[in-house]
């Protein structure tokens, strides 16, 4: 039997030297795990603080509520309508299926509703709300509201949505707002949000910026599931700013009304010393609340291919030669030349000669001997043609531009064009060719290459009649009371004086070219330009044939222009009305102007200021 | 040749009561304490499901451990090897369930507890090892017939339980088992030439293993490159354990375990919610406690006449530092993930009534003070 201890000394001390080893191993394994925690914990301890943040925290964007529209005195443009909406959470919802089946008796779903809102009840987490149907009518609401309690997971959540109570008669100016494109998105992360709208064309777009207001954020706590578990932090949106403008909605409705007499028409009614816009109208126009609350295709198509443009501003973005409204500027350049006064007559025997060409006088018989007013007030087109080639096109281009052709106001609308105003250097650049005096004949009338914007026309006429100030539009009520200080235009106050006096006999005068539409009330009459602008060359086989222009297909037939202001004496309102292929400015255009002039005046609307807005 | 063996003890029961360390006891009961803590965190501050469960399995495991610590150790010293074959009929028993049921199983349904033969027979593996060396000469031991045995010893068992397969378990008995044959006197350069083969065969074992187990070697070699798939777990981990910082998020308010990003925070993730929760003070705080059972388990260890209660007492506490190491370090993205509990603080009924028990048979051998040691 061996007999051998156990407990030797020599293996005891060999047991001692191993277990101060593993001792020594399994402390340094603790300080090596002590140093580890010390290392995730302080050194990197910030690190992992965000990372656990990022992983608790979710940021959840509430939409602001939009700026309202108002016009100068309150009323409301463009408000927000309450948009309920039909939801269902899935989690709540025993069988999702048969609770929208259950919905469907009800309200009448149709079966892509339902299987859209079953493809997103299976993409999505459990627990969030799946719209189902949105735009809801109040009956619909208040038979999904009693059947609530049957209707397990179905829920009614209310949103906004644009409404413009206008309709038509607002389209142009307030627009609409659609759904944010790709770079709308990018721009800015509100635009993420589901069923927020960004302004595409008009008001809406210019002021989109502070009509959109700012987003409002939830910070919550959610788990890893992604379930909100509480709120940390909450930031209530900020509603958008309103927008005061200068239009005048009664006016404004009115206008719109008296052009749909016509195919297509313009018009812009104007404070001559303000430059506010009292109102703007295109006609054809569209409802903006389709563009909101969705159109069929076969609407759509309509509006693309309606006569007249229905979605283009033509107040703005429609370009016509100026015509017989231009004769102000071509005499007043003449006048500041120097080159006729009061007393200049010119003989019209209906056309006139220069360098072996024939320009014709509308007045196919002439106009006999007359002097600047007659002209004016008879549209002689002879007595023009005499003087332009004398003042020359640089001059009448600088007088045009004085008065605000050729130029963007950037006054608050986009899609503003800038017309044209030719001169030398334009025509050798776009056509290769000097200008010859010919071009200076047809220019002095408004034909050639001149275009004008209605917009432009309406300035031009404040400009004349103010006593030459640069009076610039505007459709945004300033925040300031004080009226601007307008830039003085050099123009002697008595030449204005004299075209004035021309544009008051177009009305007043028996023989003036708008005579018929005079205003019966002499308190509220009306001084003004008529113009009739060629669509097409008269051909001179038309001319021998005696043609007349309304027997033309409506393509070719004359655009109907005329400018105006009222009261006669101490003017304050100006317009200008356009209507595409009306024919005659007299005729088409002057009797719009007179109603409009007329109904301004009842309405004057630069008495319907208010500085407190009714409707907010 | 018969080898019955007296282990002569002289204590009474009066005497061994007196003579328990009860600092060691305190020191285990904090552990138990942290554990209870997390566990009704881990709740989201309710005491069920987990931490009461948690408090009665420990309350019985506590009086499983002491009714150890009162029986002589040469008692179980008898009983090395009847613990052995019934904790190597179980792994068998689990085998042929495995088998018969559905995919790997890894515990027997015995009604009160679901028991993890695996992690008995890591003690009952202890016991025996230290039961063969107490037997063998210091000269035996060196030389190399005397691993013979050992290995068959540790064989068996680990050969089963890779079968479940359970490569972390396995690797722990051999690491374990490693610890005795070392604390034994067994020849340093041994150790030194299986550390050698081991790494050498580590890209053999690689063809070895299953998918899912080199995924997890992979995503530990990597976590960041896969944060949503096999990374995620332990990426989570890692900014629960950073967030916490020097003073912890507070009690309850740890949110990567609140909010459920921390995976499996009742059982093996369980030291992360205490750090997220409690810092770097907190952390530093259950390293000491763990030190102090290490180190008072060297201490009686030492100061044990038996060779059978060194290698045991040892052995069991090696054991338990395994434990510790393994589970710490794969929480903190030192090593792969592996299933390994932290002991006494996660949730699991098997992992806490070895635990006690091991120390248990630890406190045993540090009340048997005995001044003879006779063999027959």
């Amino acid at each position: 039997m061996n007999d051998y201890l156990a407990s030797s000394g020599d293996n005891q001390k060999e047991f001692t030297r191993r277990a101060f080893l593993i001792g020594a191993a399994q402390g340094l394994g603790l300080l090596m795990l002590g140093g580890r925690l010390g290392w995730l914990q302080i050194a990197e301890g910030q690190r992992y603080q965000m990372m656990s943040d990022k992983n608790r925290i979710d940021v959840k964007m509430m939409p602001p509520s939009r700026g309202l529209i108002f016009d100068r005195s309150g009323n409301k443009l463009a408000e927000n309508h309450k948009n309920y909406r039909v939801l269902i959470t899935p989690e709540q919802a025993a069988d999702p299926q048969q609770a929208l089946l259950m919905l469907q008796e009800l309200v009448g779903l149709s079966e892509r509703e339902i299987e859209k809102a079953l493809e997103l009840v299976r993409k999505l987490a459990k627990f969030s709300s799946v719209e189902i149907k949105d735009q809801l009518s109040w009956e619909d609401l208040a038979k999904i509201e009693v059947h609530l309690p049957d209707l397990p997971g179905i829920s009614i959540d209310v949103g906004e949505i644009r409404y413009y109570p206008l309709k038509e008669s607002g389209a142009h100016i307030v627009g609409y707002v659609g759904a944010p494109t790709q770079e709308d998105i990018e721009s800015n992360n509100i635009y993420t949000l589901p069923g927020f709208k960004v302004g595409k064309t008009g008001i809406e777009n210019s002021q989109n910026k502070s009509l959109v207001g700012k987003v409002g954020f939830s910070h919550y706590e959610v788990n890893v599931q992604g379930r909100e578990i509480q709120e940390i932090e909450h930031q209530q949106p900020l509603k958008g700013e309103s927008t005061y403008l200068t239009i005048d909605e009664p006016l404004q409705r009115f206008t719109q009304e008296r052009l749909s007499s016509e195919q297509s028409a313009s018009a812009v009614i104007m404070d001559a010393y303000s430059g506010e816009i009292y109102a703007m109208a295109s006609h054809p126009s569209f409802d903006p609340n389709l563009f909101v609350r969705g159109m069929s295709a076969e609407t759509w198509e309509n509006l693309l291919e309606m006569r007249g443009h229905p979605l283009i501003n033509k107040t703005i973005a429609g370009q016509y030669p100026p015509a017989s409204t231009f004769k102000m500027i071509t005499g007043l350049a003449a006048l500041k030349a120097g080159i006729i006064n009061a007393q200049t007559h010119v003989h019209c025997s209906g056309s006139y000669d220069y360098n072996r060409q024939r320009f014709h006088c509308w007045k196919n018989s002439g106009h006999g001997s007359l002097d600047l007013d007659q002209a004016l007030a008879q549209s002689c087109d002879t007595f023009f043609y005499k003087i332009a080639t004398e003042v020359g096109i640089d001059r009448i281009s600088q007088t045009a531009r004085d008065f605000g052709l050729g130029e963007k106001f950037n006054f608050g609308l986009s899609g503003e064009l800038s017309g044209l105003v030719p001169d030398k250097n334009w025509k050798m650049g776009h056509f290769g060719q000097s200008w010859r005096p010919g071009d200076t004949i047809v220019s002095s009338i408004g034909q050639g290459s001149f275009l004008a914007t209605p917009l432009q026309l309406a300035v031009m006429t404040a400009r004349m009649i103010n006593g030459g100030m640069a009076v610039i539009p505007s459709i945004l009520r300033a925040s300031s009371a004080q009226s601007p200080q307008w830039q003085p235009l050099e123009f002697s106050r008595q030449h204005l004086a004299l075209i004035k006096q021309g544009m008051d006999h177009v009305i007043t005068h028996p023989k003036g070219t708008a005579n018929k539409s005079a205003i019966p009330e002499n308190r509220y009459q009306m001084g003004g330009k008529t113009g009739t602008a060629q669509v097409r060359r008269i051909t001179a086989s038309q001319r021998a044939q005696g043609v007349l222009n309304q027997n033309l297909p409506w393509e070719d037939r004359h655009h109907a222009l005329f400018v105006g202001y009222a009261p006669l004496r101490k003017p304050r309102y100006v317009c200008s009305v356009v209507v595409e292929h009306g024919v005659g400015g007299s005729a088409a255009a002057a009797p719009i102007a007179r109603d409009l002039m007329y109904k301004t005046q009842k309405i004057a609307p630069a008495t319907r200021q208010i500085t407190a807005d009714k409707g907010a | 040749m018969a080898r019955g063996i007296h282990i002569k003890d002289d204590s009474s029961l009066f005497s061994r009561i007196e003579r328990l360390d009860w600092f060691y006891i305190g020191l285990i009961c904090m552990l138990a304490s942290i554990g209870l803590i997390c566990l009704y965190s881990a709740a989201h501050g309710s005491f069920y499901p987990w931490a009461i469960r948690h408090f009665i399995r420990f309350s019985l495991g506590f009086t499983v451990m002491i009714i150890i610590a009162l029986i002589p150790v040469r008692i179980w010293f008898r009983l090395s090897w009847p613990a052995y074959a019934g904790g190597l009929l179980l792994l068998i028993a689990v085998e042929v369930m495995g088998h018969i049921g559905m995919g790997a199983q890894r515990w027997i349904n015995l009604g009160f507890i679901n028991l993890q033969p695996s992690e008995v027979m890591k003690v009952a593996t202890i016991m025996v090892l230290a039961r063969y060396y107490h037997m063998a000469s210091p000269e035996y031991i060196k030389q190399w017939q005397s691993l013979i045995a050992p290995a068959l010893i540790v064989a068996a068992p680990t050969i089963l339980v890779l079968f479940q397969p359970d490569l972390g378990t396995a690797l722990m008995l051999i690491m374990a088992a490693a610890g005795v044959v070392f604390i034994a006197g067994a020849p340093l350069w041994w150790f030194g030439l299986a550390i050698g083969t081991a790494l050498a065969a580590m890209p053999v074992g690689w063809h070895f293993i299953h998918d899912y187990q080199k995924q997890r070697i992979l995503t530990f070699l990597n976590p960041e490159a896969d944060p949503l798939g096999a990374g995620y777990h332990i990426m989570q981990s890692k900014i629960a354990l950073g967030s916490g910082g020097l003073s912890g998020k507070g009690f309850l308010e740890g949110t990567q375990s609140r909010l459920n990003f921390l995976p499996e925070k009742q059982t093996d993730f369980i030291f992360t919610l205490w750090v997220e929760e409690w810092g770097m003070l907190g952390g530093a705080a259950l390293l000491l406690i763990c030190a102090a059972l290490l180190f008072i388990g060297i201490r009686i260890a030492l100061q044990s006449k038996i060779a059978f209660s060194r290698y045991m007492a040892l052995g069991l506490s090696i054991n338990f530092s395994l434990y510790v190491f393994i589970n710490i370090a794969m929480v903190m993205g030192l090593i792969p993930v592996v299933g390994v509990p932290l002991p006494l603080i996660s949730y699991g009924g098997t992992a806490m009534l070895t635990s006690m028990i091991a120390f248990g048979l630890i406190l045993s051998c540090q009340t048997s003070k005995s001044r003879h040691m006779n063999r027959l």
